[in-house]
Formats: structure tokens, C-alpha cells, sequence
């Protein structure tokens, strides 16, 4: 009766190394991934779906490129910006970039503070986050009103293949939608903290089940990743 | 800096009781439930419902086939209608939800040995926006113009142009529907895959769990990274619909004018609908493999054969399916290199598939064979699906595929592969599970007699239409019309595959009759009619009430597959019977 004992699998024998305590791990009872909550779980494989709906866009998009007849607008002179006279070549786009990597910046810290239960820093730094997000959402909007002011549509602008207005409302709408979904909930979880919801273990209002401090950490990974996927559209639609 | 403590998730909480969900109301308890059980039969009576919807809409089909002039309103318009229909239905809202929404809520919480899906609150939004995508596509049946007959691979251009029936509101209301759909399965697959991953009970590793569970979690990884072509199709279609975008439309040409769409391409959505299309039909057999595996194993009393092969096979599997979709395209006019590439992923496929099936003969090989309902069921799919699978290896090569693609003998494969092999699963799947679920014994005489005619009924409708293929009959046409190619005969064979499809069709009504009826007739089951050994035969109460276990969770002490292990009291030793009480080697 040498298994007797609990099977925990083979946790624990010493000659584990690399690749089989990976493995091992991995098939081990009750829980695949050690250190993973059900939420951030949760979080990781939601965000590996949308990797591939965000896949699916850019390749559409790729492809729509590729495949219409008509030229394609000259990114730098459809996506500059006028300052005193001057055009400046993806100025606000730039500014935009550079927002909402800040952003990603103060959730980081927002996620650090949370684990030392700080309440005041934690809040503040996620109202940085969503009002960093809120701007980056407005300047979004101020694009595309300059954009459809210029008399770009979905379904056709001046400046050459229809496709490109088509893809690129529907992409950067898409990104944005999940920025503000982002700010929403940066929002709601802020509230939770400053409340002191998690010390006290009060329970959610739809699910009924008791938060932890963790619930920062798995916003933080949802909106770095908005954030990397912005690099990815920034790169497709402004550099190319 | 100082060391960041770890989130307190991290302390080993499987569960917390007082984490769980408890309902106050009858309709939080019934309606609005969370609790996965409630949710599943909710899933799957809906899921059954629209099955009967589309098999009456196969029936009208059948009779426009078998006997033209008949039902008068079935034009060439109402059939595309009902052929769009009753494909989207089948694959999309009555299979996929059953085997997932269905069989997964119920089983992965009782397999694995939790209380409940992990996000019991998102695992009822899921069925309810589920509801809301299938409320959606029924509407189109009672709105002008009716609902879209583009076919249920709803190809453009033509799917949103006029002279497609339901090009008014039908396909609008059919994209809206399959995204709604989208978003509601993605909260339930999230609950079934961090379920199995992360929710399960002590002793419970990956290599213990049944099949079936292995199979429903990878069908559900697979659904998430497949289901966002579709989405992402759809919402483009629905652009190029409403606001007028060309993502898929060319320049075209439509009595005589321009129409205001150029430059898209229609193969970009062919791509999309198939990178779903493809892993769609692994959705919905791999699920499909797993429950048979442990149908067989327990109504053999034999322990399935090369588990670890089969875990592997259906992992294979899933990954496969994902490099394969453009067989379905060779006659796209794609780049024909493409083809070569498809054909030979294509055929690599069969591989891990064939192992799978010497695996299920291995095991009923010198088993301790009971022919009950399940086991039945179980056979009759091995054999459907070996069929399917060889004509699938004709329409995987790409020399062989021309000639035959639109034709009958495609409509024979699918529905012998994707049709009738997993519908003989989740019959099976019903019979087997009916007294968890209810208490209850489903009858098992209508059972058989069920089986018998589902069997040989779906061959006698499905086997001729291989051969009707073959001489040329092509697949969507409401007609054969004048074309002298074509012997008397085709015709009467059709007539007689109407007749048949009728007969089988209503024979389904006896089962839906054993299901209401077993509810207060049937035999009481007790907790383990089977004498089974996976977790969800040995719950405290059966019907499992609310958190499933009493007061302990169970712990894992076996694999699920302990049948006439030598020395043991019993034939089976459940997977929570601890080495020192089970006797025999362990
Ligand atoms: C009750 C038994 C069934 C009968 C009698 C039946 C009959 C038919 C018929 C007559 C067609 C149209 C063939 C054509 O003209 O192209 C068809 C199409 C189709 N059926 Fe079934 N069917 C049955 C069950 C199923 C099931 C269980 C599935 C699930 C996979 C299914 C999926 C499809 C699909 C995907 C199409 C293609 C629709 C299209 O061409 O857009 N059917 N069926
Ligand atoms: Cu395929």
C-alpha cells in the first residue's frame, strides 16, 4: 500500500526539474495553475479570446488592405495635426500613446499599493488610471470628429480606399469601447476600496460573493493588455 | 522595497461554503438560478426545443425534396429559408448549447467534485443571453421578409443582398443573434474551463478525470479561441449591412447598376466563418467522444483502454482542427497551394481520430458488454462516426473534393460526422444521465425502440444521399428539375428518404414522451443505477441538491476507469473509495 498517502501527485519528490515539475504541476490536483485565484484565472483566458478577436480585426484589416484595388490614405498626412499653422505628422497620436502607457504606469502601482492595503494611495491612483483613460477616450473622440469632419466615412473618404475608414472606426471603436468598459470599472473597483469593501469582506451586489484586494491586480492585467494591444493598432494603422 | 504579499486567494481555498450562492426566492431558486445544475437543464430544455424546431423544418425540406409539388409554399426562397435555419440551428443553438451549456454545467461541477462553475453569477448570464440569442433568431420567422436564406454559412456578398430571402431584417437579426451568442457562451466557456483547471476537489488531478470532462474542456478552449472569427465576421457583415462598408463586398453589379459597394473581399469572410467553422465541428464531437469513452467503460465494466492515448488524442486533436479550416474552401478560388497545405493537416487529423477509435473497440473488446440504452447509443455512434470519417477522408483531398463539393454526398458526411453520430451521443448521454438528473429510470424499452429506429432510420435517410451525390444531385437545390443526367429513380429515392425522414422524425416524439413521463413513472433510480465509478454517481442525494456534497467535498483516490478490478469487493471501485476500503490493489 504504497500510494496510500493523499495523492497529491508527485509534488514534492526532490528530483523535479524544468520541464517535468512544470508539467507536473500542471496535472496536479485542484488546481492547474499554483498560484492563480479563480479570477485571475479567469482574467488570463478571457484576455487570451480577446487576443483573438483583436487578432481577427488586425488580420481583417491587413487583409482589406492587401485587397482593395483603390491606393490606401498616406497615414502621415491623414493622421496630422495643425498646431499654429504647421501640420504636425501624428502629434495627437503620439500624445494619445504616450497617455495611455502613463496610464499603465499608475496601475501598476494602483496594484502594488492594494497588496500593502493602502486605501487612500490605492484610490488615487486608479482615479489617475481612469482619468488617464477618460483623456486617452477623449482625444479618441476629438479624432474621429476631426477625421469625419474631413469627410471620412465608413463607407467611403477623400483620401482613397473606402476600407479605410471601414477599419479603422470599426477597430479604434472596438479598442476604445474597451477602454471606457476599462474606466467603468476602474471606477466601481475604486469605490470598492476607498469603502473599505475588501477589509470588511462585503459582498458584491450581483454576485453576492466577497471581494479581495486581488479584484485590482485582475482589472490591472485587463487593462495593461488594452494597453498592448494599442501598440499593435498604433503600429498598423499609423506606421504602416 | 518591501516584499508585495500574495492576493489571499492564494491560501488553499477551494471553497468556502459561505461563498456559495444561496437562493432566497422560488425565482432566484428556479428562474434566475445560479446554481449550475438549474442552469443546465434550462440550456438543454431550450436546446431541445429548438432541435424539434429544426428537425420540423427538416421535415418541410425533406417533403419539398421527396415530393415537389406538394406543400406549395416552398419555393426556391423558402427553402434557402429553411435550409439556413435548420443548419444554424443544429450545429450552432441546439448542438453546441447542449453538449456545452448542457452537458458541461451539469457534469464538470459533479465530476471534478465542486460545489458549483466558479462564477456562478456570469454561468447565468450566460444561458440568459443565450435565451436573448435564440429569441432573436426565431423573430426573424415573423418578420417581413422573413428569415435569411443565405444559407447557414451565410456567404457573402449574396447573403446581404436583395434577392436573398431575408435580406431585410432576417440577416441582420441572424448576425445580431450569433453575437449575442458569442458574448453569452464566452461566460459560460470562462466557468468551464477555470472550473476543471482550477476548481477541482483534493485527489482530483488531470489525469483522473473522466473523459468526458476532458473532452467538454477542450471543446470549450477551443470554442473561445474559434467563436471570435465568427464574431468578428459578423459584426463586419453587419457593417457592410447597415452602414454600408464593403469589408466583404466587391464592386457588383445588380440589375443593371452599380451598386454603391467595391473593393472587400468575400474569401476574408470565408476564412473567418470557417477558422470557426471547422473547430465548430470539434466543439461538438469532442464532447461527443468524451461521454462515449465513459459510456462504454461503464456499460462494458472494463476500464477504458489507453487513457492517457485518448487524453492526448483529444488535445491533439482540438489543436489540429485549428490549421484545417480552407478544406472547406477548395473551390473558393483561393491560392491552390492553400489547398495542398489543408488537405495534408487535413489528413493528418485522422491519426489521433483513428486512435480514438481502435481505443473504443480495445475497450469493449472481451468487456463484460451490457446492451442498455446508453451502450446502444454508444455503438451506433462509433459506427455513424467511422462512416462519416471515411468519407471525410475522400472530401479532404482536394482532387476528390471538386467534383463532389455542393453536391448530396457532402450533405450525407456532414450529417453522418456532425449530425447523427453526436445526436446518438446525447441520446445516449440522456438515458445515461436521466436518473442522476431526475431520480428516475427513463423506460427502457421505448429506449431501445428509440435507438432501433434512430439508427436505422438516420440510414435509411443519410446512406442514400451518398450515392444520389455521386450521380450528381446537387446540395441546395428545392428541385431536381429537367436535368436529364439523372435516372427516374433518383427521384423515387428521394421520396422514399421523405418518408423515412418523416417516420424518424415523429418517432422523436416517443422520446420526448419517455422524458415527461419517466419524470413521475419511471423506475426509481436510487444514487447509482450503473454502479459507476466517476464522482457524480456517488453525491449524498440524488437528485444532487444545491452544493452537490452535504457537508464534505469528496476526495479523490483513482482514476474513473476502476471497473473489475481484480481482487475488489465489487465490479467497481468509485474514484473517492480510499486504497485501505477497496481491497485488492489499488
Ligand atoms: C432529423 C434529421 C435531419 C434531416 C432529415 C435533415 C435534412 C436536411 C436537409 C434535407 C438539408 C438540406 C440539403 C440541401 O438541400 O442542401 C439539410 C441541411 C443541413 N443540415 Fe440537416 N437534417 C437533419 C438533422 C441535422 C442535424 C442533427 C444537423 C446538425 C449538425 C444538421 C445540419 C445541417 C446543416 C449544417 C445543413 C446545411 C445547411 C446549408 O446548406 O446551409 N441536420 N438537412
Ligand atoms: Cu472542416
Amino acid at each position: 500500500m504504497t500510494e496510500s498517502a493523499l495523492p497529491r501527485t508527485a509534488a514534492g519528490s526532490p528530483t523535479r526539474a524544468g520541464l517535468r515539475s512544470v508539467a507536473s504541476d500542471l496535472a496536479s490536483d485542484r488546481r492547474a495553475f499554483r498560484t492563480a485565484s479563480w479570477g485571475k484565472a479567469m482574467m488570463w483566458i478571457f484576455l487570451l479570446s480577446d487576443t483573438f478577436v483583436f487578432g481577427c480585426f488586425l488580420i481583417a484589416y491587413m487583409t482589406a488592405r492587401i485587397s482593395t484595388p483603390e491606393p490606401w490614405p498616406n497615414a502621415s498626412q491623414v493622421f496630422s495635426l495643425e498646431v499654429a499653422g504647421t501640420a504636425f505628422p501624428l502629434l495627437l497620436i503620439a500624445i494619445m500613446t504616450f497617455v495611455l502607457i502613463s496610464s499603465s504606469g499608475t496601475m501598476a502601482l494602483a496594484v502594488n499599493y492594494a497588496f500593502r492595503r493602502d486605501r487612500r494611495t490605492t484610490t488615487a491612483l486608479m482615479l489617475a488610471t481612469a482619468a488617464l483613460g477618460a483623456t486617452f477616450v477623449g482625444m479618441q473622440a476629438f479624432e474621429w470628429s476631426k477625421l469625419i469632419h474631413e469627410g471620412v466615412r465608413p463607407w467611403g473618404n477623400p483620401f482613397g480606399a473606402a476600407q479605410f475608414g471601414s477599419t479603422f472606426f470599426m477597430i479604434t471603436g472596438f479598442h476604445g469601447t474597451h477602454v471606457t468598459i476599462g474606466v467603468i470599472f476602474l471606477l466601481i473597483i475604486a469605490r470598492k476600496v476607498w469603502r473599505g469593501d475588501y477589509e470588511e469582506g462585503r459582498r458584491g451586489f450581483f454576485t453576492s460573493r466577497r471581494g479581495h484586494y486581488e479584484a485590482v491586480e485582475i482589472l490591472g492585467l485587463y487593462w495593461h493588455f488594452v494597453d498592448l494591444v494599442w501598440v499593435f493598432i498604433f503600429a498598423f494603422f499609423y506606421l504602416w | 522595497m518591501t516584499e508585495i504579499p500574495l492576493g489571499p486567494a492564494v491560501e488553499t481555498e477551494p471553497f468556502h461554503d459561505d461563498d456559495l450562492y444561496h437562493p432566497r426566492s422560488w425565482l432566484t431558486k428556479y428562474v434566475f438560478s445560479q446554481d449550475a445544475k438549474v442552469i443546465a437543464i434550462q440550456y438543454s430544455a431550450t436546446a431541445l426545443f429548438l432541435g424539434f424546431v429544426a428537425l420540423a423544418l427538416s421535415w418541410l425540406m425533406r417533403l419539398q425534396l421527396g415530393f415537389p409539388d406538394l406543400v406549395t409554399f416552398i419555393d426556391a426562397d423558402a427553402y434557402y429559408q429553411l435550409i439556413t435555419m435548420h443548419g444554424m440551428m443544429m450545429v450552432v443553438y441546439v448542438l453546441t448549447a447542449l453538449f456545452l451549456g448542457g452537458f458541461g454545467n451539469y457534469l464538470i461541477p459533479l465530476m471534478v467534485g465542486a460545489r458549483d462553475m466558479v462564477f456562478p453569477y456570469a454561468n447565468m448570464l450566460s444561458f440568459w443571453l443565450y435565451l436573448v440569442a435564440v429569441v432573436l433568431l426565431l423573430s426573424t420567422f415573423f418578420l417581413p421578409g422573413g428569415p435569411t436564406g443565405a444559407g447557414w454559412t451565410l456567404y457573402p456578398p449574396q447573403a446581404i443582398l436583395s434577392g436573398t430571402p431575408g435580406q431585410e431584417w432576417g440577416i441582420i437579426l441572424m448576425l445580431l443573434s450569433l453575437i449575442v451568442f458569442v458574448i453569452g457562451f464566452t461566460m459560460g466557456g470562462l466557468n468551464y474551463v477555470v472550473t476543471v483547471l482550477q476548481g477541482r476537489t483534493e485527489g482530483m488531478t488531470l489525469m483522473r478525470m473522466p473523459l468526458t470532462v476532458w473532452g467538454i474542456f477542450t471543446a470549450s478552449v477551443m470554442a473561445l479561441l474559434a467563436f471570435p472569427a465568427l464574431f468578428v465576421g459578423a459584426v463586419m457583415m453587419l457593417f457592410d449591412k447597415l452602414l454600408g462598408t464593403s469589408f466583404f463586398m466587391p464592386a457588383l453589379i445588380e440589375m443593371g447598376e452599380h451598386l454603391k459597394y467595391g473593393g472587400g473581399s468575400p474569401v476574408l469572410f470565408q476564412h473567418l466563418f470557417w477558422f470557426f467553422g471547422h473547430p465548430e465541428v470539434y466543439i461538438v464531437a469532442l464532447p461527443a467522444f468524451g461521454i462515449v469513452s465513459d459510456l462504454i467503460s461503464t456499460h462494458a465494466r472494463r476500464n477504458i483502454f489507453g487513457y492517457r492515448m485518448m487524453v492526448w488524442a483529444i488535445i491533439a486533436i482540438g489543436a489540429l482542427s485549428f490549421v484545417v479550416w480552407a478544406h472547406h474552401m477548395y473551390v473558393s478560388g483561393m491560392n491552390p497551394y492553400f489547398g495542398f497545405f489543408f488537405a495534408t493537416t487535413t489528413l493528418i487529423i485522422a491519426i489521433p481520430t483513428a486512435i480514438k477509435v481502435y481505443n473504443w473497440i480495445l475497450t469493449l473488446w472481451r468487456g463484460d458488454i451490457h446492451l442498455t440504452t446508453p451502450m446502444l447509443f454508444s455503438l451506433g455512434f462509433i459506427i455513424t462516426f467511422v462512416n462519416g470519417g471515411l468519407t471525410g477522408l475522400f472530401l479532404g483531398n482536394v482532387v476528390v473534393d471538386v467534383p463532389l463539393s455542393d453536391t448530396m454526398f457532402v450533405v450525407a458526411h456532414f450529417h453522418m460526422v456532425m449530425g447523427v453520430a453526436p445526436i446518438l451521443v446525447i441520446f445516449g448521454a440522456i438515458y445515461h444521465w436521466y436518473p442522476k438528473v431526475t431520480g428516475r429510470m427513463l423506460h427502457e424499452g421505448l429506449g431501445k425502440l428509440h435507438f432501433w429506429i434512430t439508427f436505422l432510420g438516420a440510414y435509411a435517410i443519410f446512406f442514400p444521399m451518398h450515392y444520389l451525390g455521386l450521380i450528381g444531385v446537387p446540395r441546395r437545390y428545392h428541385e431536381m428539375g429537367d436535368a436529364t443526367f439523372f435516372p427516374e429513380s433518383a427521384q423515387s429515392l428521394n421520396a422514399a428518404i421523405t418518408v423515412m425522414a418523416l417516420v424518424v422524425g415523429a418517432f422523436q416524439f416517443v422520446f420526448l414522451f419517455n422524458l415527461i413521463w419517466s419524470l413521475r413513472r419511471g423506475e426509481p433510480a436510487g444514487g447509482n443505477p450503473w454502479r459507476a465509478t466517476s464522482l457524480e454517481w456517488q453525491t449524498p442525494e440524488t437528485p444532487p441538491p444545491h452544493g452537490n456534497w452535504g457537508r464534505t467535498v469528496p476526495v479523490v483516490y483513482r482514476w474513473a476507469y476502476d471497473y473489475n478490478v481484480p481482487g475488489a469487493a465489487e465490479d467497481f471501485i468509485p474514484q473517492n473509495q480510499p486504497p485501505a476500503a477497496a481491497g485488492g490493489m489499488a
